[in-house]
């Protein structure tokens, strides 16, 4: 398997806020790869290490073995396609001429959409199953809705390596377990790498092939999800209570933080761990 | 944000930019700005007459020499001019909103025309030629005062709102007190006449201010047009524009510079016209939607419409002489700001 993304020893600091600190994970090539940890961790952070959208003060970084910094801009662009967790789009355009926007990388400066770009954003559409909103304007969608539409534009770009902000943050559980269904599916499909960041730990250990968990900037626990949703590393890292079964789907671990007042009886908790 | 009542886009617009899309759009607004351009040539302080317009316009003599005169050779240029500078304000409006993602931005709100005024002004007291020395100063001055505006507006997320707007706001109020400082301080004669410049004037337009501010426009224009596809990318903010392969600061310094010059140039030639980069782009991103691919060619024209039809109004309504146009954009556009405003913060 090759290795898409690599990162070594990554330190990043917005002024004197260490956001990162000495961060190492591999991704190989169709591997499913989820980002975890508390709010303010630095996985936002690591992912716009990891596309080129910044730089590292030290460490290295590299995309299929060639250093972030190394590709051009529009070679950058082809490869990976990065979706931030909300998209500040306030013009009125069309949920179509949004997704087409994501043929900007393949089409030279004054091409226009053609039939070929069009079939493939509605293609995309179809995908993410946003197609019967084609012509509304996104600014009057619902937040679930424009999450798809964004999504859709990604895949529009027919990257090798798709790169998402927690994208299941809007959607209902049916659109979660879709887009996550569908992500797998294009792994299949087209061998595309998934990296996504994630507050739901459930989902991440139901899809994820390995996951990487982030505390204060610094790499907690990487590695399949089984090894790494332990209730040890996930109270050090969260600092609650949860408790960690089997789920009753298959062999990946079931996570429920636990409420307040089921740790004032002494005892009931802990003996179901 | 709502700034943009989606309800008034007619669904049937929302379509990809298609070239025959493309050709229907510039073709109406093409029209629209020659049907203005009918109008500023047959309204005047001397009467309204289509008769003779179209007489002249079919090569047939006219009864009265002095008439055709009048037509060719006052307002005819001033038309030019008054469709140039107009053309120039609407795709600075345009360009300003999509770098800045702020639909309240433009050249004159933002102090961009002030600080290119107050270059005029020194350039002139230092004795400079009018062209290049006068332009290169008012050149110099709008970049300053836009450069002065975005480092006061910036923070770590891009620049923020309401700082853009007041920063603007306070330079353009700064830039209008040194111009008449200058002008009240100085002994020099050209600079008498220049109160009415601060409002917008273009009864001296003549075929050479013309022919000048036409080559910076076809310069600007043709830039603006090409970059238009980036610029609806940058819509999406510096990371998903990044992420897409556009160089979102070299983007904005790019098309800043372009814009500044062609604004600077503006201001040389017609001095302070406010709000029509906020009324022309707004009118036209209801009719056409917002793909700056259509929004470019139909600003480039209908901009030019829009400022003939106030200059044509500014000859008019007054009983005596005329007023500066400057007075009727202000008029339509601080009122229209007001009304972006408080919707766009609602």
């Amino acid at each position: 398997m090759k290795t898409m993304v690599s990162l070594e020893q990554i330190v990043f600091s917005y002024g004197p806020i260490r956001a990162l600190d000495g961060v190492s994970m591999v991704v190989g090539e169709g591997e499913f790869f989820v980002v975890a940890g508390p709010n303010g961790s630095g996985k936002s952070t690591l992912l716009k290490i990891l596309c080129g959208l910044e730089r590292p003060q030290s460490g290295r970084a590299e995309l299929l073995g060639r250093p972030v910094s190394a590709y051009r801009r529009k070679e950058r662009s082809r490869l990976v396609a990065y979706l931030p967790q909300t998209v500040p789009l306030d013009f009125p355009f069309s949920a179509l001429e949004v997704v087409l926007m994501g043929r900007h990388p393949h089409v030279g400066l004054l091409h226009m959409e053609d039939r070929n770009d069009v079939d493939k954003a509605l293609e995309a559409m179809a995908r993410t199953d946003v197609a019967h909103l084609k012509d509304r304007p996104v600014t009057a969608l619902s937040g679930g809705e424009r999450q798809r539409v964004f999504l859709a534009q990604a895949l529009c770009r027919e990257p090798r390596l798709l790169v998402l902000d927690e994208p299941t943050a809007a959607l209902d559980p049916a659109h979660q377990v879709r887009l996550m269904d569908l992500l797998e599916d294009l792994r299949h499909e087209r061998g595309l790498t998934v990296v996504m960041v994630s507050h739901d730990i459930n989902l991440a250990a139901m899809y994820g092939d390995r996951v990487l968990l982030l505390k204060h900037g610094r790499a907690v626990c990487q590695g399949p999800p089984e090894e790494v949703f332990t209730f040890q590393t996930l109270e050090e890292t969260y600092g609650c209570v949860v408790l960690v079964d089997k789920s009753p789907l298959g062999c990946f671990p079931r996570v429920t933080p636990v409420p307040k007042r089921y740790l004032q009886k002494e005892g009931t908790a802990k003996e179901n761990r | 944000m709502a700034a943009f009542d989606h309800h008034t886009v007619p669904v049937a617009e929302l379509r990809p930019v298609t070239p025959a899309r493309l050709i229907a759009v510039t073709g109406a607004s093409a029209l629209g700005l020659a049907v203005a351009m009918v109008f500023g040539l047959a309204v005047g302080s001397s009467g309204t007459d289509f008769s003779a317009l179209f007489r002249s316009l079919w090569g047939l003599e006219l009864p009265d020499p002095t008439l055709s005169t009048i037509l060719w050779q006052l307002r005819w240029p001033r038309v030019l001019v008054a469709m140039e500078t107009g053309a120039v304000l609407a795709l600075g409006g345009l360009v300003f909103q999509a770098l800045l993602r702020n639909p309240l931005a433009e050249p004159y709100i933002l102090g961009t025309s002030g600080g290119a005024a107050v270059g005029a002004i020194a350039g002139i007291l230092l004795g400079l030629s009018r062209f290049p020395g006068v332009g290169a100063a008012a050149f110099f001055g709008s970049v300053l005062s836009l450069a002065t505006v975005l480092v006061l507006a910036s923070g770590r997320a891009g620049f923020r709102r309401d700082a853009l707007l007041l920063s603007g706001v306070m330079v353009n109020a700064f830039c209008g007190a040194l111009i008449l400082f200058f002008i009240s301080t100085t002994q020099d004669a050209r600079l008498h006449s220049m109160l009415f410049w601060l409002m917008g004037d273009l009864s001296r337009a003549d075929p050479t201010v013309a022919a000048r501010l036409g080559g910076v426009l076809g310069v600007g224009a043709a830039v603006v047009f090409a970059m238009a596809r980036p610029m609806n990318v940058m819509l999406m903010g510096r990371d998903a524009a990044e992420s897409l392969g556009v160089s979102v600061l070299w983007t904005r310094v790019f098309l800043l510079g372009v814009t500044s010059l062609m604004v600077s140039a503006a201001v040389c030639a017609t001095g302070l016209l406010g709000f029509v980069g906020l009324a022309v782009p707004h009118g036209l991103r209801l009719l056409f939607g917002p793909d700056h691919r259509v929004l470019v060619p139909a600003c480039l024209f209908g901009g030019g419409a829009y400022l003939i039809g106030c200059d044509a109004l500014a000859r008019w309504l007054p009983r005596h002489g005329e007023m500066p146009a400057g007075v009727i954009t202000a008029l339509v556009g601080a009122p229209l700001f007001i009304l972006l405003l408080r919707r766009s913060t609602r």
